[in-house]
């Protein structure tokens, strides 16, 4: 029951993250759209956030596999 | 050999690596019929630290492996050195046996002489095991990398890159432009620089390593072990207390402008905070690497446990996929920790604005 349970939390830190990721890429889309120049300096900000926000569903992950 | 050429064959290394990481879990499970494939007991296995670096397994069952050195200090016999080939099997070597299972699973127990496990005294354990050794291999690379680049520097001045310089100077300056000088202030930043580039190396080749499975050295699962994040973590939080200004201590227990009667409460709470940024780069860099490693051995496990070839070309494309993925949070993973270490030293280090 507890493996169960635990993949289930898994999951749902998995629905959390790819909505914040899922965000984070149609404002950075949109940003390059509006002003192509900054293009790097807005993809750097993005890999950054993703790369941070995938932490936070990796705890939870983590946490899953210690229950 | 021209270093450029060094640099080519570094990275087709890496990219043979990982193409042949797919096939290379298959060698030693040919023709073993033990029944049903334990898959989460092979992840597992492939993932944690041992006290042998295990190669394969032949098809009379026996395995070729190195066996690694174990030191143990325990108060009673004092330090034993020896190779853990002794120790295979549940052998029982100078009072010491490897439990294979139970609660104690994986730890070296002393036994007394009627054979049990004397639970009081279990004996530290500095042995050199996988993890080890796969950091001192990783720490060889990188002497080799930076001393080369010290010495093409004392021969060639500055000059304009060539060689290995132009491999290893762009990533420095990037360090240094996009790093350490927006968070620690282009006074301070030379103090914390070579900190900061310890760490990001340190972990990009220990990252890169554990994604090459083949040949032994290169295998080791070393940024994926909680003990080795916690251990930088714990070198991040040091630099920060240890170069914390007046103005940080004055924010974490007398924060200007609370109220007195606020304080029993938010002393805890910053001080948590203080914790906590530690904690989750600990987490961050454990869970990326060991999850990735994990995915992939998943993937591999697939053709085992369907017991079909058919499912081979799928998972070795998948797990090709997954290794390009891995490659990225490989390099991603060094950044990030790099950044957020600058970012906690710059706050902590801020004069009084």
């Amino acid at each position: 029951m507890t493996g169960t349970l635990a993949a289930i939390g898994a999951g749902l830190a998995v629905i959390g993250a790819g909505y914040g990721i899922g965000r984070i890429g149609d404002s950075a889309m949109e940003a390059i759209a509006r002003q192509p120049e900054a293009a790097t300096k807005i993809q750097t900000a993005m890999i950054i956030s993703a790369a941070l926000i995938e932490g936070v569903a990796l705890f939870a992950v983590v946490v899953a596999l210690i229950a | 050999m021209k270093t450029k050429n060094i640099v080519r064959f570094f990275f087709f290394f890496i990219l043979a690596g990982l193409t042949i990481s797919s096939f290379g879990n298959e060698v030693g499970k040919n023709g073993e019929d033990e029944g049903k494939f334990n898959a989460s007991e092979y992840i597992l296995d492939h993932i944690s630290d041992s006290h042998e670096w295990h190669i394969l397994t032949k098809k009379n069952g026996e395995s070729v492996a190195i066996y690694l050195p174990v030191i143990l200090y325990s108060k009673e016999k004092g330090l034993d050195f020896f190779f853990s080939k002794k120790l295979a099997h549940g052998h029982i070597y100078k009072g010491y046996r490897l439990e294979e299972e139970g609660a104690l699973k994986g730890k070296i127990v002393s036994i007394n002489e009627e054979g049990e496990i004397d639970e009081e005294n279990i004996p530290f354990d500095f042995s050199m095991t996988k993890t080890v050794l796969g950091m001192l291999f990783s720490a060889i690379i990188g002497l080799i990398l930076f001393l080369t680049l010290a010495r093409s520097y004392k021969k060639a001045g500055i000059s304009h890159p060539k060689g290995i310089r132009s491999f290893l100077e762009p990533i420095i300056f990037f360090i240094r432009d996009d790093i350490a000088i927006p968070n620690l202030g282009s006074h301070k930043y030379e103090k914390f620089m070579p900190y900061l580039l310890t760490v990001f190396f340190f972990i990009l080749i220990n990252n890169l390593m554990g994604l090459v499975p083949f040949p032994p050295p290169f295998g080791a699962n070393v940024t994926g072990n909680i003990a080795v994040t916690f251990t930088l973590a714990a070198c991040t939080f040091l630099i920060t207390q240890f170069n914390g200004t007046k103005t940080y201590w004055r924010h974490i227990y007398a924060a200007p402008g609370v109220p007195l009667w606020l304080l029993p409460i938010m002393i805890p709470v910053e001080v948590i905070g203080m914790l906590a940024k530690p904690f989750a780069l600990m987490v961050r860099l454990f869970a990326n690497i060991a999850a990735g490693h994990i995915i992939v051995l998943s993937l591999v496990s697939l053709i085992f446990i369907f017991k079909s070839l058919a499912v081979a070309p799928v998972s070795i494309i998948f797990v090709i996929f997954m290794d390009c993925l891995e490659l990225l949070v490989a390099f991603l993973q060094a950044y990030v920790f790099t950044l957020l270490s600058a970012l906690f030293i710059g706050l902590a280090t801020t004069e009084h604005h």
